[in-house]
């Protein structure tokens, strides 16, 4: 009934949007929704590249038009233009053999496809992959044909594991320490006769003796050699101590795979890389992001902590102030290598030449601070993220209310007994968020560490058991600049493709894990009294 | 009409009562004064305070008896607050807060330079508005003051722990679970959590800045118990909003209104008898607080 004056309750805008909320919500969730599926996309793309690497693929046998046989593992297959069928690409390997480690195959050429069990995939030390038959095994003038061969082969290829392993616990414990030895106590310009110091005459013999039992070890390993047989019918002689596995993929069960895939990984994970980074594994890059990450936060966290402590607790809150606060934040947009410049320029020239000046002397002019190194890549990744520590900590002290201070205040705390024993450690947790932050920054920064320390191949990770353990002035290698390497500076960056993807994957994971201890180690001291009150 | 005019500029309305326990004053700005006799603890004289040049403060005199309670009524923005963290300097860390006059402790000017502020403040404890235990134990956080002492000994601190939890009524709640966060108590057990902390550095004077305004009628009724039972061991000065809290537990009180003292005096004398028209109006709720 309407009453005379009244209009009726207007009906809810119901139909075009559900619920009435309007298209705000919807747009919102679309943009939550959408940068979660790039997200998603990137970690699947990096994950199946990466990993699929590592599976033992299986090898096929082609028969082609003309007669010709192909052995190889299919990569991918294209279109070509103007309808004009498609072609298929193949990893071929044998470098050594026919020039080339890829074949593009008409797909319709291909008259026969087949997989036989007696295909081979040889990883070797040089010249990349081997892919064909194995015709027989010579071990010390004995010739095996056949599965007796295998046998002969697998258990020669155990041995030669262990010699090798052997030979480079031998090199990288006694030799590698000796030499730096050397180095140190005998520099290239210093004038002296190496014979006039007994001791040095000792650290030679010593040197030459492992030197031998380094060779002896070395000669041990040969003498086993592989008869192959490519598809083409050639036959090649390839010494066993330049292989490092042989598989018949085609003949692996799914389980025998899937043990192989991880041996693959975990040879990955642990190994140095080989030929020239485009193979082989990645342990001293792994090791140099998280050992500079780590040294990168212990260098910043002190010096962000208490500058933030004077900018918030300490200093008069003026003009002058507020002109450094702002400053701070605009440093955190400074493009980082800018940073890698200033450290080039103040810390390895500057500092790192004084120290040399001073200290090292004697090695002059080959310089061990003056030059890029663990310490120096550090310090400017720390001076890069100190604006985030800085500016998360004051957040962190702001945030801390009045009445916590006044309570220690009243008690007879002087401020400083104020600060260290109830603002500091409310501030704790904000303290973290800035260290994850940076940590966040820092190991996925490359452009500045170009200039002050990464290394294209630094197999000697810079820890380990000779004085001082740990060696700020080596240069270490780098997962985000082992990218780099592998993309831009690889002879063959088709074959370094599958690496460079598990490497990428490998960075987001090394970030990752170290993200997630200090959000665990927040979430410990958060939980520890309770989240205070927000105000 | 000319008679209430008269009064609202100040006229006393009943002459020197109960003169023979009180010595009546008129102080320069025409405050009534009816000082205690007992001996004094505070005694603050011609008190000025300006935050950024506004005055807080005006010109107050007052003397706070030893071992009683002492209540400030006002309505809001009337400065005792301000009046209350003047008593421990605790305005100091406020940059922008001027000062005029002087407040002394029995006897010695806390503005002496030869003060260690630190040292005032553990004489002069305080306890907060609203609860504010540090995030760590129970016990830890009693003994934060103790341990800012340095030189007392395990057992030493665990005895004056305990004292200080029985003196504040919260011993039988908490002795099972000391090592428990002061976070996981309620907003009462807090409050005496604090008073607990305070009274453990064996303070002269507590400050009170309205204790239960934030709590319930039980915790509330706790605290004003709490209250009578510390008063024959320290001089307690209360800051309440509640005028039957004011009456309830204080021995004097003091009427402030616009940063000035308007009236002091024991209190049953300002409840019952009021000498001014505005104190008057005020503690019966016809100006608005």
């Amino acid at each position: 009934m309407n009453i005379p004056g009244h209009t009726a309750v207007p009906p809810a805008r119901s139909g075009r949007w559900r619920g009435g909320e309007g298209p705000w919500a919807w747009w919102c969730a679309m943009a939550v929704a959408l940068s979660l599926l790039m997200l998603g996309a990137l970690l699947v793309l990096l994950m199946s590249r990466g990993l699929a690497n590592f599976w033992p693929a299986s090898v096929h046998q082609l028969t082609l038009a003309d007669g010709s046989q192909v052995i190889g593992v299919p990569v991918e297959t294209r279109q070509r233009p103007e309808d004009a069928g498609s072609e298929r690409r193949y990893f071929t390997a044998n470098r050594d053999a026919s020039g080339g480690i890829w074949r593009w195959v008409n797909v319709e050429d291909i008259r026969q496809d087949s997989a036989p069990e007696d295909l081979v995939h040889i990883k070797r030390m040089r010249w990349s992959d081997f892919l064909g038959r194995l015709v027989a095994v010579n071990i010390d003038g004995r010739r095996f044909d056949g599965e007796l061969a295998w046998q002969r082969l697998e258990e020669r290829l155990d041995e030669i594991r262990q010699q090798r392993q052997l030979r480079r616990e031998l090199e990288a414990t006694q030799i590698i320490p000796l030499i730096r030895r050397l180095e140190s106590s005998n520099g290239p310009e210093s004038n002296h006769d190496p014979g006039s110091n007994s001791d040095d005459v000792r650290i030679h013999q010593q040197l030459a003796e492992l030197q031998q039992q380094a060779r002896d070890l070395q000669s041990g390993m040969t003498g086993a050699v592989l008869i192959l047989e490519t598809a083409e019918g050639r036959r090649l002689e390839q010494p066993l101590e330049e292989v490092d596995t042989v598989l018949r993929p085609n003949a692996m069960s799914a389980w025998q795979k899937v043990g192989r895939w991880s041996s693959g990984v975990w040879q990955y994970l642990s190994e140095g890389p080989r030929a020239a980074n485009t193979a082989g594994g990645v342990w001293p890059a792994i090791f140099g992001t998280v050992l500079m990450v780590i040294l990168m936060s212990i260098l910043v966290t002190p010096f962000g902590v208490l500058a933030a402590v004077y900018l918030n607790e300490v200093a008069h809150q003026g003009r002058l102030t507020r002109l450094v606060r702002i400053g701070v934040r605009n440093l955190a947009g400074v493009p980082s290598i800018v940073y890698g410049v200033f450290g080039l320029g103040v810390f390895v020239y500057g500092i790192g030449g004084q120290l040399d000046e001073w200290f090292f002397a004697e090695t002059l002019p080959s310089p061990t601070f003056g030059t890029g190194g663990l310490l120096w890549a550090s310090l400017t990744l720390a001076l890069l993220t100190l604006p985030v520590v800085i500016v998360a900590t004051e957040e962190g002290l702001a945030r801390i209310p009045m009445h916590q201070r006044e309570g220690a205040l009243a008690l007879g705390a002087t401020h400083l007994e104020m600060l260290t024993r109830v603002v500091l450690p409310m501030a704790m947790p904000a303290m973290l968020t800035g260290v994850i932050l940076a940590v966040a920054r820092a190991a996925g920064e490359v452009a500045p560490l170009m200039l002050v320390g990464v290394a294209k191949l630094a197999p000697q990770v810079p820890l380990d058991g000779e004085f001082p353990w740990l060696h700020l002035e080596r240069k270490f290698m780098h997962l985000g600049y082992h990218i780099y390497d592998a993309a831009f500076h690889s002879s063959d960056v088709q074959a370094a493709l599958p690496l460079i993807y598990a490497t990428a994957l490998l960075l987001v994971l090394v970030i990752l894990v170290l993200n997630l201890t200090a959000i665990f180690l927040r979430h410990y001291l958060r939980t520890r009294h309770g989240a205070f009150a927000r105000q | 009409m000319a008679r209430s005019r008269v009064n609202e500029a100040g006229e006393l309305m009943s002459a020197n009562r109960n003169s023979q326990d009180a010595d009546i004053q008129r102080t320069r700005n025409g405050a009534i004064m009816d000082f205690p006799t007992t001996e004094t603890s505070l005694d603050i004289k011609g008190l000025t305070l300006a935050y950024d040049g506004k005055q807080a403060l005006r010109d107050l005199t007052l003397r706070i008896p030893r071992h009683r309670v002492t209540a400030f009524i006002g309505p809001s923005g009337c400065g005792k607050s301000t009046l209350l963290r003047a008593l421990n300097r605790l305005h100091d860390l406020n940059e922008s807060v001027t000062r005029q006059g002087s407040i002394h402790l029995e006897g010695h000017d806390i503005h002496d330079p030869r003060v260690a502020v630190a040292e005032l403040r553990r004489r002069v404890g305080m306890v907060f508005q609203a609860p504010n235990p540090f995030p760590m134990s129970i016990y830890d956080n009693v003994a934060f003051g103790l341990r800012l002492q340095g030189g007392l000994s395990k057992r030493r601190i665990d005895d004056v722990v305990e004292w200080a939890l029985k003196s504040a009524a919260l011993w039988d709640e908490v002795k099972g679970r000391l090592r428990a966060s002061a976070w996981s108590l309620s907003g009462g057990q807090q409050q005496r959590l604090v008073i607990a902390r305070t009274l453990a550095v064996e303070p002269e004077v507590l400050l009170l800045d309205e204790p239960a305004s934030a709590l319930d009628p039980i915790s509330t009724l706790k605290i004003e118990e709490l209250i009578g039972n510390l008063k024959p061991h320290l001089t307690l000065v209360l800051v309440t909003h509640n005028m039957q809290q004011a009456a309830r537990v204080s021995d004097y009180t003091a009427f402030l209104h616009d940063g000035e003292l308007v009236e002091y005096g024991s209190t049953d004398t300002l409840f019952t008898h009021p000498r001014l028209r505005r104190t008057e109006n005020y503690i019966t709720g016809r100006m608005v607080g």
